[in-house]
Formats: structure tokens, C-alpha cells, sequence
């Protein structure tokens, strides 16, 4: 992965160990201090920091009318945003949880992704909308959904993902500085994970998939937390003699398709691996795009390997459902290996 | 043990609504609920614009009934609360409209075509809002209402003198969104005025089957903001309700929830027979509370309106009916182009391709 530090070799801080929540703590407190439109709201960002942290300090550091607890009401949230990002602002909103994102879903589609459109592009909306999305923290039911499919299908949003502590901040920075509405969808169950890192970092840009894992056998297509799972199946594949490839998505929308079918012609075999349920989810959007760009590079049909079409289960079965490196490595086996 | 509660509570609004000048065109003895009437003066102004917005709204039916524009949803009736309303605003005060505000709009001094543009199929929204200070017109109800109090805190974070007035209807009055509205805004005491135009009807649900309540101005009170009940079919009251409501916002006292009764003269747009679900007796009622009879009587009585000045703005309302006609009586033409221009401001790979097999296809298309 390339991450330039944004300061002189002179000044660059030894690396220290930071999570993901404190990188994007760390890039909505450089954003904040930077541009004073930029403003931060939504469920219990400001005294609490956020359920997760990611808030932590910067009601203190910035006050309250640059950081507040809004009323609880997801679509009021969103729809609130609009206005001022239609006056001007920069507002990073919060919607907590994935599901609760749901009451929001009108004002995103209708208004968030469309209103440069309606407007002859005479309006913009400088707007992010943080969702932590996706499971494997144990949550109990509407706390760990991957809603990535009903966002990537509607045009006008730009949806990204980060999968490590470095992409959160480049990514998020970048997403803040938009002119175009983000969807910013943080994997929770990456939250506590850790890099060594100087921040700030600038890693690629926000439109372009990263190969995280060289390999010539095979190509992993993975995203937020299912690039970590990827990465497993990558390094167990390695003790079988599979030679495995990783790319990190990072924009679902818009998709790399240059990165992703350079990989795939090196590999001649993809698989897609993401959380949320296979029947009509992203995978098939990403399976249908690498295999019309490069059908005759491919000795075999691009693989699914998803959540199964249930609902997100309780926390207790949360490890039959989640897709792992051995189920992905059990799937790669069902290619013919002698094509 | 007992529970400390706050000593003051708002006040509901009275019941009979706040009328100024009655159906007959005579000074109503209803109580003011501490409005000023405006000079007649002013009234003169806004009966010519109420005059030309009838004329609009009579132009464009026709024009739709032709086949020219492609829906229409019509004000007629309601001129005195959006005429009024929209009046009552500064050049730099903000307009979240919706679709049915086509007198606001005009009053707002957008042009007609711009007016008409979604409703013709050219595009969704004709103008720039940033040159009106007028946001698009929303076609999902109430959602506006939370745009206009996103857009007021900002005025009030920036320290700018610029407050919003967002129109809904008795129908929108029913959405999450206006409840979540007006609940932002009396917790962020934004500068917003909420205009609630109760037309009776939301398409065909009349207003018993939409709300079990005496009045949709008492939700105000639940919310911490003021509420009242002006008639809605009275221009001088809902001019003096909306001034004062803007006066509050601009002295930093928060939103008001203004609910104006009135009645859709029309049907909900031209799609819908209204003689199925309302019959001609209440119709005929209501048009004996009509706006522009009732204060032209006024202002006659009151010796402001003589049949020089009558003239003239029938002339003027004609005027603009004709420049109506002109503009949509011509094919627009449309850029196909266009489809791709406005999604993203930073452009994307994907639609490029797209939009490169469209012009083969416009190619192809001129060639044979």
C-alpha cells in the first residue's frame, strides 16, 4: 500500500500505533481546524464522542457550534444537512449504526444523491454521511447490516470504504473536501484494529482500488472488514501453494475498473468476498463488470463468496454466516485448477 | 417526593383563525392574536399579484389540458397564503417550496418558463436557487421542511441575516419528516417559518381521515415553538401572521408553525377527478371565501381600487397569461447530453463510456 506522509522528512513524528477510530478522529479534527464550514453532527457525537469514539474531544476542542448532539432522528439528521450544505457548509454527519441509517434512506436517495442533478448542477452538496456498517462485533439485531447495495445503486453517490487506519484518514479527508455527497461506510469490526502510522497520511486517491497482496494464481476482490479475511485466505492459500492476489475495493462506487481487470488479466480467476447477503448485492454488480471487461482472460467463472441470503443473524451465529478464509479458499476449490 | 417542572407554557393558538378582512370583504371583528393589519397600500400590491396568479394558474391549466405540459398541480384558491407568504420575505431570506407553489415561485420573480420546466418535461428544476434564493420545488412531501431548517441553522452558525419559510400541506403535515422538522428547529431555534397550507384534502383523504386533531397548528405547542391559526384564504392575515413570524426568527426567537385554512379549488393535479371524492355543495361554499373577491371588495370599498387601476392589472395579468402562452406554446429544445452533465461534479470514467455510446447513437441516427 502507498501512504506518503504530508509533512517534510524533518517533522515527520516516529510512527505510533493508531487505530482506525483514532485515525478518523484524527482526520475530522484536521478537516474541522482546517476549514470552518466543515461541521460535525449527528446521535451523541459531541459529550460521548460517539458510540464508537470516533468523536471523541472534538465538541471540546471545536465547541458546540462546530460539534453538537442532534435530536435523535436519522432522516431530520440528513435532511438538516441538506439545507446547510446547500448554504454553504461542509456538514460530516453520523448515522451510528447501519440499519439506523434506514429512516435516512428517502433523504439520501431523493434529495442527497439527486439535487446537483435536479439543479442543472447549479446546487452541490458538500456533504459526508459516516455509516458504521457490517458485523462480527457481537451486536444484537439492526446494529451490524451491510447496506452497501442500496447506496452503489444509486446514482450520484460516491460510496467508499476504508479497510485499514491509513485509508480512514486519506479517505475520509478527501471525502470531506468533495464536492460530491459521500457515503463514507466504516467496517466496526476494524475499528480497534491497528497500523503503525504517521499521521496525516495521503494514501491513493479515493477513486482508485488498491492490490494490498501480490499473487498470480488467483484474485481476491474484498472491501472494509472482508479485506482482513481476505488477506487470511491469502496467506493459508500461500501454505497450499495458491499464490493469491488481494485488491482492496476502497471506492465501491465509483468502481476502479483499470486496478481491478489489470489484476484479474494477470490472475485469470476472481472471487468477490463481502458481508452482506449474495442475491442482488454488489458482488454480482463487481462479477458482471470484471467478467464483461475481460471474458476471455478468464479460465474461470468469478466466485461469490457472501453472506447467505438470511437476515443478519444474532451474535451467536454470527460465525456460520460470516464468510471466512476457509470457507473463501473451500469455494476457490470448486474451480477447474487444470484450465 | 415531587418533580420540578418549568413554570411557563406556550400558550395553544386560538381557535378561530385570525381574519382580517371577511368573506364579504368587510373588517372582522376576530380576534388579532397580536397581529398588525397591513396598510392598504400594501394590500393593492398584493392583490395585483394574486390577480396575476389566478391568471397563471387559469393560462397553464389550459395549456395542460392541450397536451402541453405534462401535469399541473394547481394553486387556485391558495394565492392569498403563497402570494402573502412569499411577499413577506427579504431578497435574502430563503424559499423551500413544493410542487404546488407555483404563485410563490412567480412571486419570487422566477421566470415562467423556469416555472414550468418540470412540469413540461424539460428538467426537474428550471432555475438556479441560489439566484432566487428559492430551493427546488420538492415532490416528496415534507421532506423540504428539514432542508429549511438545515439551511436556517447555518444562517444562524455564518451570523448571516437570513431566515427560511418553507410551505407543506395538511397532507405532509402527516410525514416523519415534518414532525422531525419542527422538532430541529425549536431545539436549534432556527429562523424558520413553517406555512402549513390546509387545502382540506390530500389528493382525495379529506383532512378528518388525515388528522384526529382540532387543529394542525396546536402540534406547535409540543414542540416548544408558537403556532397559529390564520385564514388562510385572507391575504392581510397571513401577510401580518408571516411578518411577524420573520420578525421572530430575525430576532434569534426561533421557528413558528403557521397553519392557513383554505380549500383546493382544483383537482389535486389534472390526473384526478376531484367530483369523485368532494361534491359540488362544499366546492361552492368555499368559493365564497375566495381570496381576490373578497379583498378587491375591500379595496374597492376603501376607494384604493378604482376601474383605472383594475384595468391595469387585468391588462398586466393578461400580459403575463400571453407570455405564458409564447413560451409554452414552443418546443423547448434539450440537450441529450445534458443526461451525464450534472450527476457528479468530479466526472466518472463509467458515465463518460455511457455517454459516448449515446452520441454514437445520435450520430448514427442524424447519418440515416
Amino acid at each position: 500500500m502507498t501512504v506518503t506522509a504530508l509533512t517534510t522528512a524533518d517533522d515527520v513524528p516516529a510512527p505510533v500505533s493508531v487505530t482506525m477510530t483514532k485515525a478518523l478522529n484524527q482526520a475530522l479534527r484536521d478537516s474541522l481546524s482546517e476549514d470552518e464550514d466543515v461541521l460535525v453532527f449527528g446521535e451523541d457525537v459531541g459529550r460521548l464522542g460517539g458510540v464508537f469514539r470516533v468523536t471523541e474531544g472534538l465538541r471540546k476542542e471545536f465547541g458546540p457550534d462546530r460539534v453538537w448532539d442532534s435530536p435523535l432522528a436519522e432522516s431530520g439528521i440528513v435532511g438538516t444537512a441538506i439545507g446547510m450544505a446547500m448554504a454553504g457548509m461542509r456538514p460530516v454527519v453520523e448515522m451510528q449504526f447501519d440499519a439506523y441509517a434506514y429512516p435516512a434512506f428517502e433523504q439520501i436517495v431523493s434529495h442527497v444523491a439527486k439535487m446537483r442533478n435536479r439543479t442543472k448542477g447549479h446546487v452541490s452538496l458538500p456533504l459526508t454521511i459516516r455509516i458504521p456498517y457490517a458485523g462480527d462485533i457481537g451486536g444484537v439485531e439492526h446494529h451490524s447490516d451491510s447496506s452497501e447495495a442500496y447506496w452503489t445503486s444509486t446514482p450520484g453517490l460516491t460510496v467508499l470504504t476504508p479497510s485499514n487506519p491509513a485509508d480512514a484518514y486519506s479517505l475520509l479527508r478527501e471525502s470531506i473536501a468533495s464536492e460530491d455527497p459521500v457515503i463514507f461506510m466504516e467496517p466496526k469490526s476494524r475499528y480497534w484494529m491497528k497500523d503503525e502510522l504517521s499521521l496525516p497520511v495521503q494514501t491513493a486517491p479515493m477513486d482508485r482500488a488498491q492490490v494490498v497482496r501480490e499473487g498470480s494464481d488467483a484474485t481476491l476482490l474484498a472491501y472494509g472488514p472482508t479485506v482482513r479475511t481476505a488477506l487470511s485466505a491469502a496467506e493459508e492459500g500461500a501454505e497450499h501453494g495458491l499464490s493469491i492476489e488481494v485488491v482492496d475495493l476502497r471506492s465501491l462506487s465509483p468502481f476502479d475498473d483499470e486496478t481491478v481487470s489489470a489484476s484479474v488479466r494477470k490472475t485469470s480467476r476472481a472471487a468477490i468476498v463481502h458481508e452482506a447477503a449474495q442475491f442482488g448485492g454488489y458482488g454480482a454488480e463487481v462479477a458482471a463488470r470484471v467478467t464483461e471487461a475481460n471474458f476471455t482472460h478468464l479460465s474461470a467463472p468469478i466466485l461469490r463468496i457472501t453472506g447467505f441470503d438470511v437476515p443478519y443473524p444474532s451474535p451467536k451465529l454470527e460465525e456460520y454466516f460470516l464468510p471466512t478464509a476457509e470457507r473463501i479458499l473451500d469455494a476457490l476449490e470448486s474451480w477447474d485448477w487444470e484450465l | 417526593m415531587t418533580i420540578d417542572v418549568p413554570t411557563t407554557r406556550r400558550a395553544l393558538p386560538q381557535l378561530q383563525p385570525v381574519s382580517f378582512i371577511g368573506a364579504d370583504g368587510k373588517t372582522t371583528d376576530v380576534p388579532t392574536d397580536g397581529l398588525t393589519v397591513p396598510s392598504d397600500r400594501t394590500l393593492l400590491g398584493l392583490y395585483q399579484k394574486m390577480v396575476e396568479a389566478r391568471r397563471f394558474e387559469a393560462q397553464v391549466t389550459h395549456l395542460t389540458r392541450q397536451g402541453r405540459l405534462a401535469t399541473y398541480p394547481s394553486a387556485a384558491g391558495q394565492e392569498a397564503i403563497e402570494v402573502g407568504a412569499t411577499t413577506a420575505l427579504a431578497p435574502n431570506d430563503w424559499l423551500f417550496p413544493t410542487y404546488r407553489d407555483t404563485a410563490a415561485l412567480l412571486t419570487r420573480g422566477v421566470p415562467v418558463t423556469e416555472i414550468l420546466s418540470a412540469f413540461r418535461g424539460d428538467w426537474h428544476c428550471g432555475f438556479d436557487p441560489h439566484e432566487y434564493h428559492t430551493s427546488p420545488a420538492a415532490t416528496p412531501l415534507a421532506t423540504q421542511t428539514l432542508h429549511a431548517t438545515g439551511f436556517a441553522m447555518a444562517a444562524k452558525l455564518k451570523g448571516e441575516d437570513a431566515c427560511t419559510l418553507t410551505f407543506l400541506g395538511d397532507g405532509a403535515s402527516s410525514e416523519g419528516d415534518t414532525h422531525e422538522a419542527f422538532n430541529f428547529a425549536s431545539v436549534w431555534q432556527t429562523p424558520t417559518v413553517f406555512v402549513l397550507q390546509n387545502n382540506q384534502y390530500a389528493i382525495s383523504t379529506p383532512l378528518r381521515e388525515q388528522a384526529n386533531a382540532t387543529m394542525l397548528a396546536d402540534r406547535a405547542a409540543g414542540y416548544g415553538m408558537p403556532g397559529l391559526r390564520v385564514d388562510g384564504n385572507d391575504i392581510a392575515a397571513v401577510f401580518a401572521a408571516v411578518t411577524a413570524a420573520l420578525e421572530r426568527a430575525r430576532n434569534g426567537e426561533g421557528p413558528t408553525l403557521i397553519e392557513c385554512l383554505t380549500y383546493r379549488m382544483e383537482s389535486h393535479t389534472n390526473s384526478d377527478d376531484p367530483t369523485k371524492y368532494r361534491d359540488a355543495e362544499e366546492v361552492e361554499h368555499w368559493k365564497r371565501f375566495d381570496p381576490i373577491d373578497r379583498l378587491e371588495t375591500h379595496l374597492r370599498r376603501a376607494g384604493v381600487l378604482d376601474n383605472d387601476t383594475a384595468e391595469e392589472i387585468t391588462a398586466s395579468a393578461e400580459e403575463l397569461a400571453t407570455s405564458v402562452r409564447d413560451a409554452m406554446n414552443t418546443d423547448a429544445e434539450v440537450d441529450p447530453s445534458e443526461l451525464f452533465a450534472h450527476v457528479y461534479a468530479n466526472p466518472r470514467a463509467s458515465l463518460a463510456k455511457q455517454r459516448a455510446t449515446l452520441e454514437a447513437e445520435l450520430a448514427a441516427a442524424v447519418q440515416s
